[in-house]
């Protein structure tokens, strides 16, 4: 998997937040957007791309948008 | 007036479906405990032996069975004796956003949920296996009944299917003195809370705060209200989908 098509991919389930806001180093739960649904939805995403089935709490343990890509990484 | 008890289930043979956890395995202990002779069933070995082995009194009797097939559910019905009362309770929890829904996901969640309660019910009333009284206690949810959640349209869609299908037996199947009834239940801590990995500990514990009286459910709070509905004390209700849910939805 590719970090870029990863960023591209997170930034998708994003609604209002303009995709040049979200980076490798962006911290997502400080983005006004971010909610349990924008959670979910890249839990599913997640699902659907990478076949990784992440937890609430790989969520919560992600700071920037590149820790939870290595998180799935590990996962894969 | 000692052992008076318009609740009595005494002597009642009651089929309870998943009976190997959660609600369906305390509602099937709880009726042991008043005299029934029980007939359980789930799909996982070791823990519906659990539950057998918690049974009081005797004279029960376990079967193996994936009710999601119908062929099993037709080998099962044909199985069993007559019954007073079935617990169709069986069901799997499922969450997803409605962008990443998969038909496949669709049909596995409403073949458990939903045509099991719909085959369950015809094969046990075109067998004959019901006494005259007998009622049927089908466990729905709140969940897209009363409240709508997020992630939750799919199990959400099956629950509400199940409270529209009991109407229409409870109609059906007056005249043969069987009657149906739903319950509709909120959170209630089993294995179908964290099984549920996607919500983490705090979500929940933030989740509970909607909730008046202070607390999810347990398995008795549900297992309590579906004796009630199997007792001859419910005798004039049919049709009737009953809320349980801590006033979440008031
Ligand atoms: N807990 C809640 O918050 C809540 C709220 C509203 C409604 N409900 C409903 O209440 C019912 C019981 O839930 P619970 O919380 O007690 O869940 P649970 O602890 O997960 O137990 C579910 C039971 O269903 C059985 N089951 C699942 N799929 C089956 C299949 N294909 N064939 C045969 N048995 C199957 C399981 O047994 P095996 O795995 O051994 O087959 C288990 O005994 C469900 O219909 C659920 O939707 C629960």
């Amino acid at each position: 998997m590719e970090l870029n098509e990863f960023i591209k991919n997170v930034a998708d389930q994003f609604d209002e937040t303009d995709a040049s806001e979200i980076t490798a180093t962006t911290a997502f739960h400080n983005l006004d957007e971010y909610s349990s649904l924008i959670a979910l939805s890249i839990m599913s995403m997640v699902d659907d791309e990478y076949d990784v089935q992440l937890k609430g709490d790989d969520m919560r343990g992600a700071v920037t948008v590149e820790d939870l890509f290595n998180i799935v990484k590990s996962k894969i | 007036m000692i052992g008076y008890n318009p609740y009595s289930l005494e002597g009642k043979t009651i089929l309870v479906t998943g009976a190997s956890a959660g609600i369906g395995r305390c509602t099937a202990i709880e009726c042991s405990k008043m005299g029934v002779k029980v007939i359980i069933t789930a799909r996982n070995k070791e823990r519906l032996q659990e539950t057998f082995n918690a049974l009081e009194g005797e004279g029960h009797k376990q079967i193996i069975a994936d009710i999601s097939e119908s062929e099993q559910i037709e080998k099962l019905v044909e199985s069993i004796d007559k019954i007073d009362g079935f617990v169709c309770n069986a069901g799997i929890a499922y969450t997803e956003l409605v962008a990443f829904y998969k038909e496949e996901k669709i049909l596995e969640i409403f073949k458990t949920n939903t045509f099991s309660m719909m085959l369950l019910t015809k094969f046990l009333v075109k067998k004959k296996k019901f006494n005259k009284p007998s009622s049927i206690v089908y466990t729905a949810s709140i969940g897209n009944v009363f409240s709508a959640g997020v992630g939750n349209g799919i199990y959400g869609a099956s629950k509400c299917a199940v409270d529209g299908f009991m109407r229409t037996a409870a109609l059906e199947l007056a005249p043969k003195g069987i009657r149906c009834n739903s319950i509709n239940s909120g959170m209630v801590e089993t294995n179908i809370m964290t099984n549920n990995t996607r919500i983490t500990a705090e979500q929940f514990e933030e989740d509970k705060k909607k909730y008046p009286l202070g607390r999810y459910g347990k398995p008795e709070d549900i297992a309590w209200a579906i004796i009630y509905l199997l007792s001859d004390a419910s005798s004039w209700m049919t049709g009737t989908a009953l809320k349980i849910d801590g006033g979440h939805t008031i």
